[in-house]
C-alpha cells in the first residue's frame, strides 16, 4: 500500500480546514465596476435564459450560478456555508425538505420583507408562502420557486410488451390507488418482459408517505413521531408490499446504475416529482424519447419536494440579491423555469397561464404536463417536515433497501429504522 | 594508512592571529552547535503545524459538544464513552479490520510471488517492473468507478463469468463478505505491484553468494526463497506490514464510491461496508458532531498505533 500521509487520522481538521478555504469567493465587484451575484442552487432550476434576460436589463449586473449535482452534496456544504459566515454567495436555493433548519434561525438571512416583497404575497400558494416564513409572519426568508407535483412516469413500450393499455388516461386510470398500482404491477410482472415494475423502493414510499397527512417524522411541534404517526407505518407497509410482489429492481436513485436504468429500461416506471422529469430526459438519452409518458399518480395528490430562493445575511450585495430573487420566482420567472425543465410553478398565476396550463412536453410523447402536474397541484396538500427530516429519511431508505435485498424481514427494518431515528434525534 | 587527514590543510601562510577574536567565537559556537537543528527545523515546524497541532486540537475538540455553532460545553470523555456504546462505532471496527486482513494478507503474498518473479532474468525486464506499479498512477477514484461497474449485480463482469459456470448472480453490496471481497479486490489490484516493487529493491541487495552457496548444497528454488530470500528482505516485509496496516485503517475512497446513491457514506443498507473514516465523516461532516466525529478519529489513531506496536513486537520478536 502506499506511504499515505498518516495525517488522514486528522481529516476532521484538515477536512475544515480546505472547506473553510473552499468556502470563499461570494459575490465581490470586479475591476470593471460591475456587481457580480452568485447564485448557488443543486439538481437543475432552469434559469439559464432568465439570467441572460436580467442581465440584458439591468447592465451592471453579471449573474454567475454555482450548481452543485446532488441535493445530498449540495446540503451539508450549505450548512458550512450559513454557518461559518461565508462561502453562500448571494442567492441560495432552499429545499423544503431542511427548511425548518433554517426558519428556525432567520436571522442568518435577509428579512425579503424589507424589500418589498410583502406585495407579492398573493403570487404564492398561500402555504409555499407561510413554509419560508417565520410563525408570527414577521419574516419572510424565502419565495417559492416551484413545487413537487406528483406524476407517474411510464414507458409506454414497455407496457405495450407486457399487453397493458399505454394511453395515459387509460394508464391513470389502472392505478385510482396504490393497490390498484400493486395489482398493475402483478400483472406487469407476469408479462414477462424482463424489466421491473419501479426502480426502488425509496421513491414509492417517499411519495406514499407524502400523502399521508400533514406530517411524517415530526409533528408541528418538532417532537419525533415516526413510531406513533400511523401514516408512517402505513406508507411503509404499502411499500414493503409492492417489494414483496417482487416489483423494485432495487436500484437506488441517482447511482449509475439508476442512470443506465433509464437507458436500458430497468424500469417501467417511477414516480416522478415534476422537477424530475429534467433528469429522466437527461439518463434516458435522445435515443429513447417518445417511450416515457406522464400519467396521474395513484392516491391522492401530493407535494415531493420544491425549493425557494433565499438571500444569505453574510451577502454583500443584498438589495440587488433580493430584486434578483423577486425575478426569478415571479410567475414569469417560474413560468420561464417549468418550460425549461418542468420545475412546476408555486405561483397561482403561472400555474393558470396558459403558457403553462397548455404546456405539453415534447420528449414525454407530448404529455400536457401543464394540466396533470397542475391538477396535481391543485390538490396539495402542504406537509409539515421537521428538522432532521432528510437523514431520517436516508435511514428509512437503507432499511427498506435491507428488505429488498432479502438481508432483514419488513418487522426486523421497521424495528431498525424508529430505532435508527431515535438514535439520531436523541 | 595512506590518507590519514583528509581536511584542508590550515594554510600554508599562517593565520595573521593564531586565536581568533571572541566575538566570531561566539558566532562560531552558535553556528556549530545550532545550525544543525536550523537545517532540520522545516520538517519538525511543518509537523508541529499540519500533524501535531491537528492531532491535539482534534483530541481537545472531542472534549466538547461542538457543532457547526463552534465549541459548545465541555463534557469531558462522554463522547467516548457513547462510543463505546455505539453499535454502529464497532461495526465500522469489524469492517475496517476486516477489509484490513482481506486486503493486506493476499496483497503482500502476492506481491512477494510478483517479485522474485521480477528479480528472475527474463526478457523486458523493465517494461514488466514498469507495468507492475503502472495501478498505483491510475486515480483512486477511477478504481472505484471501474470496480464497482465490474463487481455490479445486474450486469457487473464478475456475475457474469459466474454466470458462465451457473453460479446465481451475487448481489455484492448486500453481505459482509461480498462486499468486503470487492473493496479488498480493489485495494489488492492497486497496491500489489507497489509492495513487489519494494520487495524487488531489497531482493536485489541479497548477496548473490547466498544463493550460489545454497545451490552447491543442493537447495531448491523454493527453499532458497523461504530460507534465504524471506528472511533477508524482512526489514522490508516489516515496513510493509505497517504502512498497509496504516492506510488499511483510513481505508475511505473505495468503500465510499462502491455505496451508491445519496447516502453511500452510511457503506450499504446495513453498513455492510461502512469504515471507521466514513463513520467519522458521517458524524462530523454530514451530521455535523464535531465533537463525536473527532472522538472517532482519535479512537483511529490509537487503534493504528496500537496495530504498529503489535507489528512491531512481532517483529522483533521474530529476530
Amino acid at each position: 500500500m502506499a506511504v499515505r500521509p498518516r495525517r488522514t487520522v486528522l481529516a476532521a481538521l484538515v477536512a475544515t480546514a480546505l472547506a473553510a478555504t473552499a468556502a470563499c469567493g461570494g459575490g465581490t465587484d470586479s475591476a470593471s465596476g460591475k456587481t457580480t451575484l452568485v447564485v448557488k442552487t443543486f439538481s437543475q432550476f432552469g434559469y439559464d435564459g432568465l439570467y441572460q434576460e436580467y442581465e440584458a436589463a439591468h447592465p451592471g449586473i453579471t449573474i454567475k450560478e454555482e450548481n452543485i449535482g446532488k441535493l445530498g452534496d449540495y446540503l451539508p456544504k450549505l450548512q458550512q456555508w450559513m454557518a461559518a459566515g461565508k462561502g453562500a454567495g448571494d442567492v441560495v436555493a432552499l429545499e423544503e425538505g431542511i427548511l425548518s433548519q433554517f426558519t428556525a434561525k432567520p436571522d442568518q438571512f435577509v428579512n425579503l420583507l424589507d424589500h418589498g416583497a410583502g406585495e407579492l404575497k398573493p403570487n404564492f400558494l398561500e402555504w409555499k408562502w407561510k413554509q419560508a416564513s417565520t410563525p408570527d409572519g414577521s419574516k419572510v426568508i424565502g419565495l417559492g420557486t416551484d413545487v413537487g407535483a406528483q406524476g407517474m412516469c411510464y414507458r409506454t413500450d414497455l407496457f405495450a410488451k407486457a399487453g397493458l393499455p399505454t394511453d395515459r388516461e387509460a394508464v391513470g386510470a389502472l392505478w385510482t390507488t396504490w393497490d390498484d398500482y400493486l395489482a398493475t404491477g402483478r400483472r406487469f410482472t407476469d408479462a414477462g418482459t424482463g424489466a421491473k415494475f419501479f426502480d426502488t423502493s425509496g421513491g414509492v414510499y417517499q411519495n406514499i408517505l407524502m400523502q399521508q397527512g400533514d406530517h411524517t417524522y415530526y409533528d408541528t411541534s418538532n417532537k419525533l413521531v415516526i413510531d406513533s404517526n400511523p401514516g408512517v407505518r402505513k406508507a411503509w407497509d404499502q411499500t414493503v408490499a409492492l417489494v414483496g410482489a417482487g416489483l423494485s429492481a432495487n436500484i437506488d436513485q441517482y447511482s449509475p446504475q439508476w442512470n443506465a436504468g433509464f437507458k436500458n429500461g430497468a424500469f417501467a416506471t417511477i414516480p416522478c416529482p415534476s422537477w424530475m422529469l429534467g433528469t429522466i430526459e437527461k439518463q434516458s438519452g435522445p435515443e429513447n424519447k417518445g417511450k416515457w409518458d406522464v400519467a396521474r399518480v395513484p392516491g391522492d395528490g401530493a407535494v415531493r419536494g420544491g425549493s425557494f430562493l433565499a438571500v444569505p445575511g453574510q451577502s454583500t450585495h443584498q438589495a440587488e440579491a433580493a430584486e434578483l430573487v423577486e425575478f426569478l420566482t415571479s410567475a414569469k420567472g417560474q413560468t420561464a423555469a417549468f418550460k425549461a425543465k418542468n420545475n412546476f410553478p408555486s405561483s397561482p398565476q403561472a400555474i393558470d397561464d396558459p403558457a403553462v396550463r397548455d404546456f405539453t412536453n415534447a420528449y414525454f410523447n407530448d404529455a400536457p404536463v401543464g394540466r396533470i402536474f397542475g391538477d396535481s397541484a391543485k390538490a396539495l396538500k402542504p406537509v409539515y417536515l421537521g428538522p432532521d427530516n432528510t437523514p431520517i429519511g436516508d435511514r428509512v431508505a437503507n432499511a427498506l433497501t435491507a428488505v429488498e435485498q432479502g438481508k432483514l424481514s419488513p418487522d426486523e427494518a421497521w424495528a431498525k429504522a424508529v430505532d435508527d431515528a431515535k438514535r439520531l434525534v436523541k | 594508512m595512506a590518507v590519514t587527514d583528509v581536511r584542508p590543510r590550515p594554510a600554508a601562510a599562517p593565520r595573521p592571529s593564531p586565536v581568533p577574536p571572541p566575538r566570531r567565537g561566539f558566532l562560531a559556537h552558535v553556528d556549530a552547535k545550532w545550525s544543525p537543528y536550523l537545517f532540520i527545523a522545516p520538517f519538525f515546524v511543518i509537523f508541529a503545524i499540519f500533524g501535531l497541532f491537528p492531532l491535539a486540537y482534534t483530541g481537545w475538540v472531542s472534549l466538547h459538544e461542538w457543532d457547526l455553532g463552534g465549541a459548545g460545553a465541555f463534557i469531558g470523555l462522554d463522547n467516548y464513552a457513547d462510543l463505546f456504546g455505539d453499535p454502529d462505532f464497532w461495526n465500522a471496527v469489524v469492517n475496517t479490520l476486516g477489509m484490513l486482513v482481506l486486503a493486506t494478507v493476499p496483497q503482500l503474498l502476492l506481491a512477494m510471488v510478483l517479485a522474485s518473479l521480477l528479480n528472475q532474468k527474463l526478457r523486458g525486464l523493465t517494461f514488466l517492473r514498469m507495468g507492475v506499479v503502472l495501478p498505483i498512477v491510475t486515480s483512486v477514484a477511477a478504481v472505484g468507478i471501474v470496480f464497482s461497474q465490474i463487481f455490479d449485480r445486474d450486469a457487473g463482469m464478475v456475475n457474469g463469468i459466474l454466470g458462465l459456470f451457473d453460479v446465481a448472480p451475487v448481489d455484492w453490496r448486500a453481505d459482509k463478505w461480498s462486499s468486503w471481497t470487492a473493496i479488498a479486490t480493489m485495494v489488492n489490484w492497486r497496491w500489489t505491484g507497489y509492495n513487489a516493487l519494494i520487495y524487488l529493491a531489497a531482493m536485489q541487495s541479497v548477496p548473490r553468494e547466498l544463493y550460489e552457496a545454497a545451490t552447491v548444497d543442493g537447495a531448491s528454488k523454493v527453499r532458497q526463497f523461504r530460507s534465504i530470500t524471506v528472511p533477508m528482505i524482512r526489514p522490508a516485509v516489516v515496513f510493509t506490514v505497517i504502512v498497509s496496516t496504516i492506510a488499511g485503517m483510513q481505508l475511505f475512497t473505495e468503500p465510499l464510491i462502491f455505496g451508491q446513491g445519496g447516502f453511500a457514506i452510511s457503506g450499504g443498507s446495513l453498513r455492510q461496508f461502512q469504515t471507521l473514516s466514513m463513520y467519522m465523516f458521517e458524524k462530523a461532516f454530514r451530521e455535523f458532531d464535531y465533537g463525536y466525529g473527532s472522538a472517532v478519529a482519535w479512537m483511529i489513531f490509537l487503534l493504528i498505533t496500537l496495530l504498529a506496536v503489535v507489528n512491531f513486537l512481532v517483529a522483533r520478536r521474530g529476530n
